[in-house]
């Protein structure tokens, strides 16, 4: 956070469109890797945009929120194409009752609490993981879950519990870890498992009724493991197109015009601009072995989208002796959000960062009081962290 | 933690499904298993999360990737000093 530049300035009225966008426009075409690829793609964005149109267009992944902001693709967009900022940031969807159960779990008699970086800063109703450090808790950053493991064997006196978290990117790794315990009978390690699905948070997205979404830009990691058959239920039901992207500035453009081709041409498909790592059937080996070892819960609270039936997984039976909910009864409580957060708002693509109350103001990177200002691919820390504030102006300016 | 950062195989591990692969300078070990039906050598390129590689790339996806995440800057830094931290194996 040291290197981060300065807070933007509160949104102020400033000259529309013309000369400044074009020039803000060029500065960042000058950061793809292929300025004329980059360039002829924005026009032919801008050809595919039919008059009188506007496109919403949301992009699932936290990975490619930050692509956008970091290098100000809205800047080289239409006026006419929004981008929608999904659920996708595993960190900002957890709820805060899950941080107060994992913090419950530290603070029982030798437990050392392992979980990822990412999750230090995470506001539960009774502090963050940093605050229960500070209180005394063994709480221990780890880069993976192997990492745990190795601290269970090293420490065979205390009782480790992984905090798992992520979306089916990071499950397949809990999962193996988790059968690796199993084969070598190491019987104090335990994973409080968070593992989130992406499909059946797309199923909650779709059935809003406030949804302005024409199409969407598919998660390049998530389709990884589960390929890209998943996702047809979205273009053939719901008429939506779906475009799996890779995480460069370039590949999101070209995503973007993928899909205003099939809006152009009628069509609604799954396609993958990602085929450079995205294979159609995705990684079999991994989901096979989530589902060897974890299955759905019958539901799971998601920040800002509520309870979703089937969105969540859990270790199976066969697996509960690592299943730290079942090894202790964690209070399990449901908490509120604060009442000046608009992070719900924000993840169902209603409100932008900036339009938040305590946006930049209550809420920042350092003292976050909501999910998306905490980790970097959170839509707000990265309309923060890097200022792109040109839509905001403009848009004020309108309404001024 | 939601970064897929590319390695190239450097040795098989003699534990299986293990491998030592060079990430961003540094030789760690990571769990290649969920990507041995591929066939994992040494100078393979690989992407890795969390410790382990989900998929085989080719040394030009590798380099765009790396490039990619260099601009990005903290993040990308953040993660390579948990990687670096690691003891993983």
């Amino acid at each position: 956070m040291r290197d981060r530049p300065a807070p933007p300035d509160a949104p102020t009225p400033a000259t529309e469109g013309g000369p400044v966008a074009v020039t803000s426009a060029m500065r960042f075409v000058d950061e793809f890797r292929d300025r004329d690829t980059a360039r002829a793609v924005a026009a032919r964005i801008a050809e595919l945009c039919e008059p009188g149109r506007r496109y919403g267009f949301m992009e699932i992944c936290g990975g490619h929120t930050h692509t956008i902001y970091k290098h100000g693709i809205e800047d080289l967009l239409p006026e006419a194409v929004d981008l929608v900022h999904g659920p996708g940031c595993p960190v900002c969807v957890i709820p805060m009752g899950r941080v107060d159960d994992a913090i419950w779990i530290a603070e029982q008699e030798g437990v050392i609490l392992t979980s990822f970086g990412d999750l230090l800063r995470v506001p539960g109703s009774r502090g963050s993981f940093l605050e229960a450090k500070a209180r005394g808790c063994d709480i221990r950053m780890v880069y993976s879950p192997l990492d745990s493991l190795r601290i269970a064997r090293e420490n065979p006196d205390r009782r480790v519990v992984f905090m798992a978290i992520g979306f089916e990117t990071t499950a397949p790794s809990t999962a193996v870890t988790v059968l690796r315990a199993a084969a070598e009978g190491i019987s104090n390690f335990s994973v409080l498992c968070n593992h989130v699905s992406i499909i059946p948070a797309l199923r909650a997205i779709l059935a809003a009724s406030d949804l302005r979404v024409d199409g969407f830009i598919g998660p390049g990691h998530v389709s990884t493991v589960i390929g890209c058959e998943p996702y047809r239920f979205i273009a053939e039901r719901h008429g939506r197109p779906f475009v799996v992207a890779g995480f460069e500035p370039l590949d999101i453009l070209q995503s973007i015009q993928m899909l205003l081709l099939q809006l152009h041409e009628g069509r609604s498909e799954v396609e993958n601009q990602y085929t450079r790592v995205v294979s159609w059937e995705g990684n079999r080996k991994a989901v096979r072995a989530i589902e060897e070892v974890m299955e759905p819960r019958a539901t799971f609270e998601w920040r800002g989208l509520g309870w979703i039936p089937d969105s969540a997984l859990q270790l199976r039976k066969e697996y509960a002796a690592f299943d730290a909910e079942r090894a202790w009864e964690v209070p399990a409580a449901r908490v509120a959000d604060p009442r000046a957060c608009q992070c719900g708002e924000v993840l169902r693509g209603v409100i932008k960062p900036w339009q938040c109350r305590v946006f930049g103001t209550a809420c920042t990177p350092e003292a976050p009081i909501g999910t998306c200002m905490v980790s970097s691919e959170g839509a707000c820390a990265a309309y923060y962290n890097f200022g792109r504030f040109s839509r905001p102006r403009a848009a004020a300016a309108r309404r001024g | 933690m939601c970064l897929g950062i590319p390695g190239e195989v450097v040795a098989l591990g003699d534990r299986p499904g293990m491998a030592t692969v060079e990430v961003g300078g540094v030789r760690r070990p990571v769990n290649v298993m969920l990507v041995e039906q591929e066939g994992v050598e040494p100078g393979d390129w690989v992407l890795i999360h969390v410790g382990f590689a989900l998929a085989r790339i080719d040394e030009e996806e590798a380099r765009l990737t790396l490039d990619h995440l260099e601009k990005m800057g903290q993040a990308y830094q953040d993660e390579l000093r948990a990687l670096a931290a690691s003891r993983a194996g």
